[in-house]
């Protein structure tokens, strides 16, 4: 995934979301989310694409981008696997939950797999507090997981595709 | 033991995400006899129920709407903060998932209310399930003609706590960068595109049509003095049965932790519990008498905050638990002001020296002075949030401190705090450079 599929049918589509705003600025978000979700991460070119969209800089949008967890500005896994360690999770275990997933997944938090399938990492308060732990996949939660549950998320993540 | 339910009303069996079950348990109803009140009425209604914000601050709704300028010549717009990211706190997600159209329903009786015509909600990134389920929810509005001439716009967050705080939402819908303003001018005056906005947190909103319904006077009669209604408690932590738990304010901290929430688990005891979420002062097991409203609370020394009550046993070390916050909120700093982009850093620094035992009885006092030079020293509350519970830990867990500089490392081997991965400590963790 280098590029959009379609240019002209991206920049129609982030028309569409500014449309709704009085300042198509405040489409920057959406549009930048909608160019990671066709580039798989936002490259150089994926800034450009969505600067062009809405009249602002490359430069614009990257500053942006940075500030937000969400935005992957280097590549990631197909899977994204989020453990939340903020302290109500971490009472109840996440330190565990997520070694067990760099255990079964082979990679350290923070890391992708060689293959490109899998990306860990830890992440603040993810909202599930009183069924901890959550762990997020491609930001679907599960919860509450338990180190007993990972070995057969991880079966369940490789043997989809 | 009954449960009143307010805001939850009708989802006892399940979630009420479609139309016709909401309108089979009174749905829209508020919303008709609101219409047809004139809406200085309706701003009216909210000042009589005594309402107050429960996002955190607490700042009363019926006030906050009264201040909106008018004959500016500008929009006014109502905006709801679904950015729920405070660390316990897990209720506006509930009510996403579990009553959706009471959410959209507040949200036309408050735009009716201050005569607006533009709502945005602004949910956080991580909330894609809520998302979904609102925005049908929202689908099946505009399908059954409810809206009436309002647009109701769903804008997705893309991963910022800071984004909560109402200034710093405000940039982050207009496309920016999630970074707080100085006040003033205050929302009411200049908030989104420099106009006057209302901006309220989901639950309060979602409480809007029960005001309509049974008159503001009569809601102010629910729960006790200056603390109006219900709130959702949000429980978390070493407790048997973490959830989210509809409450009259000013019942009993006991009585959430142990009749409803059925106590600790494996028998220990209990050590400590943060009520409001993280960023309020620490309450030790003797206090867990405090009643939960704001002027207990306050009494306290702590606060109401989200509702968020986090509860600590007896194995956790305060010296971790203080590490774990600051790491907190130095990662989600947006770093404008010097106190808090800096000083969080200086207490992540000085608690890690503490926790591993190397440090000297004067870096209490360190720690304690760089607090003293965050708290109140900042635009944004974030940095008063790093400071206030750490201070706290401090404060009311000193011998914690003590025995690791006494005894040259962490005397809690139990502790689940031990070593937890923060994002902040994360090397690979990916926004800063690009590839």
């Amino acid at each position: 995934m280098n590029t959009v599929e379609n240019p002209s049918d991206f920049r129609r589509q982030v028309a569409n979301i500014a449309s709704q705003y009085p300042d198509s600025r405040s489409a920057v978000l959406p549009a930048l989310r909608l160019a990671q979700e066709q580039y798989g991460h936002l490259t150089r070119e994926a800034f450009e694409e969505v600067a062009f969209a809405l009249d602002l800089t490359p430069a614009y949008c990257t500053g942006v981008a940075s500030f937000y967890d969400m935005f992957h500005l280097d590549p990631v896994g197909t899977q994204l696997v989020e453990v939340c360690t903020n302290v109500s999770c971490a009472l109840v275990g996440a330190q565990q939950v997520l070694e067990a997933f760099e255990s079964e997944l082979g990679i350290r938090a923070g890391e992708t797999s060689e293959d490109g399938r899998f990306t860990l990492r830890t992440v603040e308060c993810a909202g599930g507090c009183g069924w901890g732990t959550v762990v997020a996949v491609n930001h679907r939660y599960r919860e509450p997981v338990r180190v007993e549950d990972v070995p057969a998320i991880v079966e369940e993540l490789r043997s989809a595709d | 033991m009954p449960i009143e339910r307010f805001v939850l009303k009708g989802a006892e069996d399940g979630a009420l995400t479609q139309i016709d079950d909401y309108r089979a348990v009174g749905g829209f109803e508020s919303l008709a006899k609101a219409r047809a009140m004139e809406p200085a009425k309706i701003v009216d209604e909210l000042l009589a129920s005594n309402i107050r914000g429960r996002g955190g601050a607490g700042f009363p709704m019926g006030k906050k709407a009264s201040f909106l300028a008018k004959g500016t010549g500008k929009p006014t717009y109502l905006v709801v903060n679904a950015d729920e990211s405070e660390p316990g706190t897990f209720k506006d997600r509930e009510i996403m998932f579990l009553v959706p159209h009471r959410l959209i329903e507040g949200c036309l009786i408050a735009a009716h209310g201050i005569e607006s015509k533009n709502v945005f909600i602004y949910i956080r990134g991580e909330y894609l399930h809520e998302f979904e389920i609102l925005r049908a929810a929202l689908d099946q509005v505009r399908e059954a003609d409810l809206l009436d001439g309002v647009t109701i716009v769903l804008h997705r967050g893309a991963g910022a706590y800071i984004c909560g705080e109402e200034t710093a939402l405000l940039e982050s819908l207009e496309g920016k960068r999630g970074q707080p303003r100085s006040k003033p001018p205050f929302p009411a005056v200049q908030g989104l595109y420099a106009s006057p906005s209302l901006i309220n947190n989901v639950e309060t909103v979602a409480t809007v049509p029960l005001i309509i319904e049974m008159g503001g006077a009569k809601y102010a009669k629910e729960g006790v003095e200056n603390s109006a209604g219900t709130r959702l408690f949000s429980l978390s932590g070493n407790v048997v049965n973490g959830g989210n738990y509809e409450l009259p304010l000013g019942t009993p901290l006991r009585e959430l932790i142990y009749d409803i929430g059925g106590g600790i688990p494996d028998g220990r005891a209990l050590k400590a519990v943060i009520p409001g979420g993280s960023s309020v002062p620490v309450l030790t097991a003797d206090q867990v008498d405090t009643a939960l409203d704001f002027d207990s609370m306050a009494a306290a020394k702590t606060m109401l905050g989200s509702g968020a009550v986090i509860v600590i046993d007896d194995r956790c070390c305060m010296v971790q638990l203080g590490l774990r916050v600051a790491q907190f909120y130095m990662h989600e700093s947006c770093g404008k002001c010097t106190p808090c982009r800096e000083g969080t850093r200086w207490m992540v620094q000085i608690l890690e020296k503490i926790e591993d035992g190397r440090a000297e009885y004067e870096e209490l006092d360190l720690l304690l002075d760089v607090c003293d030079r965050i708290l109140g020293k900042c635009l944004c509350p974030l940095g008063d949030a790093a400071a206030m519970p750490v201070a706290s830990y401090v404060d009311r867990f000193r011998d914690d401190f003590r025995r690791h500089i006494d005894e040259g490392g962490c005397p809690f081997p139990d502790s689940p705090l031990d070593h937890v991965l923060a994002p902040v400590d994360q090397h690979a963790h990916d926004v800063h450079v690009l590839a």
